[in-house]
């Protein structure tokens, strides 16, 4: 072993520091906002007690909400700041620009957006994707969630529909190689898909050439990954469901269906949202998927990856940025549903 | 390097300076500590010239990784100890998408092997690179051909040298096979095309191919068809389509697609091993031609660095399991067209020591250090051919110093990225996919603005 | 959902309700159903990731030409593919170790700094009267629209060039070099996680019961102490899940450790160098399958280890007190 301990030596120092930064800032943090109040708190008290020497009625003076929320907020504000918000602005600059970023160049970009025929098709996919994705996966994560819940082996279980979400991308796209493969008729298949087809007695398909089942079988791996993250929420929230409701409703007899639907399902209606737009959100930015699996040819590109292909391999960073902002545009519905939402919670709330 | 990097070197001395070195000694990617002190020796004579800069360190961004990156830099091992520059090399399969992002960021590299001449001129177009130094460029004029310079010369001005090539135009086969059966390599196209016929009658498929490359899907096909343009027209109709001088759905390149399209849309000739025409689209680039090892098809038309794809223990050889011939011309009077790739090493920065590497990788003696270890291919002229151990480099080599070589570079990559690794590709995979020539071509042709 | 079998969680209370005779049947019938549908999902999930452990075993040209399953067929069985993967041909780059240590060292900090801003500002987001807070909040949340890509070559001027308006430098650039550039990674890790992070630890901490908390402001704690003693305990299953999700991403991320974290032996991470272990045309992806396994060991270890904070009834005990 020529393992060398003395060259790691400055990056376990590194990671020390950044650890001693993490333990500084969030406790420093804390510590300032425990004695920036007491500070007031003690001025409050003695307006208080000046106030109520001089007669007035002791009003209780509203505590400085908004300073403490700044100080909670600081750093992950300021961090936004830098690492995305400055970059939407600049995306959306330069999607008003030509592909070097050199000349301003109006609309251009939006109205080669919309002349391409393709972008129709590419529309009409994304628009499946996050269809299909979000209920597929979301539904299949919650039922072995709840499958599995207290069973034996539990832990097992779930790292099982969890390992997908667990390994690297560059493995997952060999996985699906091997169950997708083509190999002519009379040869040796090596994919699964395949194999299951000649044993059966069909001819083997090109499975990733035929529109619009090629989509749905790149849908396929999004939802193999993403079940894992639906199941790891959901059971999370149907565990955090308080015991006590839970036992009043079996002292009750409900039926198992019944304590899916009315107890389990109202209760985790939050982490329920939570899943799907999060979900939702991953396939409209989903790329690498397409872009590793079929590239976007035979009809089943999606935007994120004619964003990527333009503003990357392509160097039109006016046309890539125009498809970035129209992805902005399509998160809309979900940002104008969370707004409901909140506001529907604070009026229960 | 802290954990040992060549056993063969360092062995012995590893555990010693492994601990003495002081961490931030350990530079990345190199084993050099050695400095200036043997710099008057007589094995740093030749690097005489490039002295001067002893303790600056010169990066290097590239797509060569892994093996191939561990030879480089053991190629400039001895520049190293002797100037006392350190060279940081860094390869990745990103390379195209990640280094404009550095560039643009600010982070840009020293020097970069950009292997898509297309890509150089957008750089040089939005001056971010910097012009090759006078001494580079009279190393370069000296050991290139003329041919080759141009495709790193923007607008007069000149960006950096070739490094690595590769020649395109070799169709692989089993020379087991041929002698086997009594088939002979053909010398023109049509020999070519009679011996397909004879294969297919025999019940073989005669051709393999294969075009899927993840995100980069369909460009063998397009060396197929460059290949092809080529020997149906003369090398300046060749140089007007990929400057697009003539449109994309010109007849002449519509033509050149339909001669490809004799072999590579032919169900009786393809696709061996993997099923019919369409196969050609989905079977990966890497796998296409295993089928001749295994009997299943005899001919694969792919670049001199296919010799790295074989499986395991298939020898490489004229009297070998598999080798390769040149990709026939259609009137061989008319010349010997050769397609061909490569790197071309270009600075982001001027600073001296990184023209010392500049001008240094442009030298004779990068040439034959590398070419010594082993899998490399090079247009520098003072390649000497002994250098070169493996028998398709040095066919490669030979190629390209053969004076009746008329050599093109591989034109998806002259052309701008959008097309030549965008339409062109999508295109070509659309073609095998059963859509015709010119709905095709028409396709490519609007794309390119 | 009741099983017959004896639960398992910690934490969980099985009072041994009284159910009837008929009911337990039904339950025990629903619950065999249960169990095959669980089974038939795993089997499913779980096959392809299989054929791809099975295919790291097998010799190269095997790999490459016939189908996982006949390798119970005609077992050839090889360990090639992990000796390429751990101790490498292309000795040059160096040992796995090395990049172990790099991804250790990138993941740590970059998972704890956005859990504990992500943290503070959900509980600001939720429980604290400011005005413009839903504002925000949307604002945050539409965030994670931001594709990744884009953010890239600003983020990464940020770090080379600083910032400077109309002449005035306002931050200098880092000018980081060796293992200082982690900094930068755990930097740009901690943004891009951030608004899934707040959206996610938001919907957890504004679900907790209004009383309680009220009841502490009562009892006149501040918000700082309420936080660190009644909220942080309370969301722990958030914070794991979480913690998982940003320990994979950043553990499995090839993009953001590229341009931060460079090829480098010194700060390159796992990603990186598996990435490169396919040589410069891919010819030897079947190593790629060995080390798929090789880098998933850590991430599921985090996720068996964190299991244990998915505890029923934490919130229970505390509504009542």
């Amino acid at each position: 072993m020529n393992f060398d301990f003395a060259a790691q030596t400055p990056k376990l120092m590194m990671l020390l520091w950044g650890l001693i930064a993490f333990a500084v800032v969030v406790g420093g943090l804390l510590v300032l906002l425990d004695v920036v109040p007491a500070f007031f708190a003690r001025r409050r008290e003695a307006r208080l007690i000046a106030g109520s020497a001089s007669g007035a009625p002791p009003r209780r003076a509203k505590p400085r909400e908004g300073l403490f929320a700044i100080f909670f907020l600081l750093p992950t504000l300021l961090l936004l700041l830098i690492g995305l918000v400055v970059p939407a602005i600049r995306t959306t600059l330069l999607s008003f620009m030509d592909g070097g970023s050199q000349n301003w160049v109006g609309l251009d970009n939006y109205r080669w957006m919309f002349a391409d025929d393709s972008i129709v098709r590419v529309l009409l996919n994304t628009l499946i994707w996050v269809t299909l994705v979000p209920l597929v996966a979301t539904s299949i994560g919650l039922l072995y969630a709840v499958l599995v819940d207290k069973a034996r082996l539990e832990s097992v279980a779930k790292s099982l529909i969890f390992m997908p979400m667990a390994i690297s991308f560059v493995g997952a796209s060999i996985i699906w190689k091997f169950v997708y493969a083509y190999r002519g008729e009379g040869e040796e298949q090596i994919g699964l898909l395949n194999q299951i087809m000649v044993s059966l007695g069909g001819e083997p398909r090109q499975w990733l050439l035929d529109s619009p089942l090629n989509t749905l079988l790149l849908i396929v791996i999004m939802v193999w990954i993403q079940a894992g993250f639906a199941m790891v929420v959901l059971s999370a929230a149907i565990k955090a469901i308080p015991a006590d409701i839970v036992e009043a409703a079996r002292l009750d007899g409900v039926s198992p269906w019944q304590m899916f639907s009315q107890i389990t399902l109202p209760s985790i209606r939050p982490a329920m949202i939570v899943v799907v737009v999060t979900i939702s959100i991953a396939t409209l930015k989903v790329f690498d998927i397409v872009r590793t699996s079929t590239n976007g040819n035979y009809d089943t590109s999606v935007i994120a990856n004619e964003m990527y292909n333009q503003a990357f391999r392509y160097g039109q960073n006016g046309q890539g940025s125009a498809l970035a902002v129209f992805l902005f545009v399509l998160v809309v519905p979900i940002v104008i549903f969370q707004i409901r939402n909140i506001r529907q919670q604070r009026r229960e709330g | 390097m802290a954990i040992s990097a060549r056993p063969r070197q360092a062995l012995a001395i590893a555990g010693a300076i492994g601990l003495a070195l002081s961490a931030t000694a350990c530079g990345t990617g190199s084993s050099s500590n050695s400095g200036n002190n043997n710099a008057d020796s007589a094995e740093c004579a030749p690097y005489e010239k490039y002295q001067g800069h002893d303790g600056k360190t010169v990066t290097i961004y590239s797509s060569i990784r892994d093996l191939e990156a561990d030879r480089l830099a053991e190629s400039w091992k001895q520049f190293e100890d002797c100037t006392g520059i350190t060279i940081n090399h860094e390869g990745s399969g990103e390379f195209e998408a990640q280094l404009p992002v550095r560039v643009d960021g600010g982070n840009a590299p020293d020097l970069a092997f950009i292997p898509q001449p297309g890509l150089l001129a957008r750089f040089a177009e939005r001056d971010q690179l910097k012009p090759a130094s006078a001494d580079t460029k009279a190393m370069a004029e000296e050991n290139y051909p003329a041919d080759w310079l141009k495709y790193s010369t923007v607008n007069g001005t000149f960006y950096g040298a070739p490094l690595g090539s590769n020649v395109k135009s070799f169709v692989w086969y089993s020379p087991k096979m041929f002698q086997e059966k009594g088939w002979t390599v053909p010398t023109t196209w049509d020999e070519m095309i009679k011996l397909s016929d004879t294969i297919a009658d025999s019940g073989t498929k005669p051709w393999c191919a294969g075009i899927e490359s993840g995100e980069a899907t369909g460009w063998p096909a397009t060396d197929w068809i460059e290949d092809v343009m080529l020997r149906t027209q003369t090398p300046e109709v060749y140089d007007q389509w990929t400057t697009h001088q003539i449109p994309f759905n010109d007849p002449r390149v519509a033509e050149a697609l339909d001669r490809a399209g004799t072999i590579l849309k032919n169900d009786k000739y393809v696709n061996g091993g993997f099923g019919g025409v369409r196969s050609i689209a989905t079977t990966a680039f890497q796998e296409a031609g295993v089928p001749i090892t295994q009997g299943k098809c005899a001919l694969h038309r792919q670049a001199s660095f296919y010799a790295n794809q074989w499986p395991e223990n298939t020898k490489v050889a004229e009297d070998g399991d598999v080798f390769a011939f040149y990709f026939p011309a259609i009137d061989p009077a008319k010349g010997k067209p050769v397609l061909g790739g490569g790197e071309f090493v270009t600075a982001f920065n001027d600073r001296p020591e990184v023209q010392a590497v500049q001008t240094y990788l442009a030298s004779g003696e990068h040439a034959n250090s590398r070419a010594k270890i082993g899998d490399w291919v090079s247009a520098n002229n003072k390649v000497d051919l002994a250098n070169v151990a493996n028998p398709i480099d040095k066919l490669s080599v030979e190629i390209l110093q053969d004076d009746s070589s008329v050599f093109r570079f591989d034109g998806s990559d002259l052309m701008p990225a959008a097309v030549g690794a965008g339409t062109f590709w999508k295109g070509m995979v659309e073609w095998i996919n059963g859509r015709d020539t010119a709905t095709v071509l028409q396709g490519i042709e609007s794309s390119w603005k | 959902m009741t099983t017959t079998t004896p639960p398992v969680a910690a934490g969980t209370q099985d009072t041994g309700s009284p159910t009837t005779r008929a009911s337990r049947v039904r339950t025990r019938l629903s619950s065999r159903t249960a169990t095959l549908v669980a089974i038939v999902i795993a089997v499913v999930w779980t096959i392809p990731t299989f054929g791809l452990f099975v295919s790291s075993l097998r010799p190269e040209n095997q790999i490459k030409t016939t189908g996982w399953w006949t390798f119970f067929r005609d077992p050839e069985f090889t360990l090639q593919n992990y000796q390429d993967v751990l101790f490498g041909q292309a000795s040059g780059s160096g040992q796995l170790a090395n990049y172990f240590v790099n991804s250790l060292v990138i993941t740590l900090p970059s998972v704890l700094f956005p859990l504990a801003f992500a943290a503070m500002a959900a509980y600001a987001l939720a429980w604290i009267n400011f005005r413009g807070r839903d504002l925000v909040y949307i604002g945050i949340f539409a965030l994670q629209i931001v594709p990744l890509q884009m953010a890239l070559v600003p983020l990464l001027s940020f770090f080379s060039r600083g910032v400077s308006l109309g002449g005035v430098t306002l931050m200098p650039a880092w000018n980081l070099d060796g293992a200082q550039n982690f900094a930068q990674v755990w930097f740009a890790h901690t943004c891009f996680a951030l608004p899934f992070a707040v959206y996610l630890l938001h919907n957890f901490v504004s679900q907790l019961p209004r009383d309680l908390m009220e009841a502490a402001r009562v009892d006149g704690a501040t918000h700082p102490k309420i936080f660190r003693t009644i909220v942080l305990p309370l969301i722990a299953p958030a914070l794991a899940a979480f913690g998982i999700f940003q320990f994979l991403w950043v553990w499995n991320d090839l993009l953001v450790a590229l341009i931060f974290a460079g090829g480098s032996d010194v700060t390159a991470p796992l990603t990186v160098r598996l990435a490169e272990l396919a040589g410069t045309r891919g010819n030897e992806w079947q190593r790629l399958t060995a080390g798929a396994f090789v880098s998933i060991v850590v991430p599921l270890i985090v996720f068996l280890s964190l299991q244990r904070f998915f505890v029923r009834g934490l919130l229970a005990g505390s509504v009542k007190g």
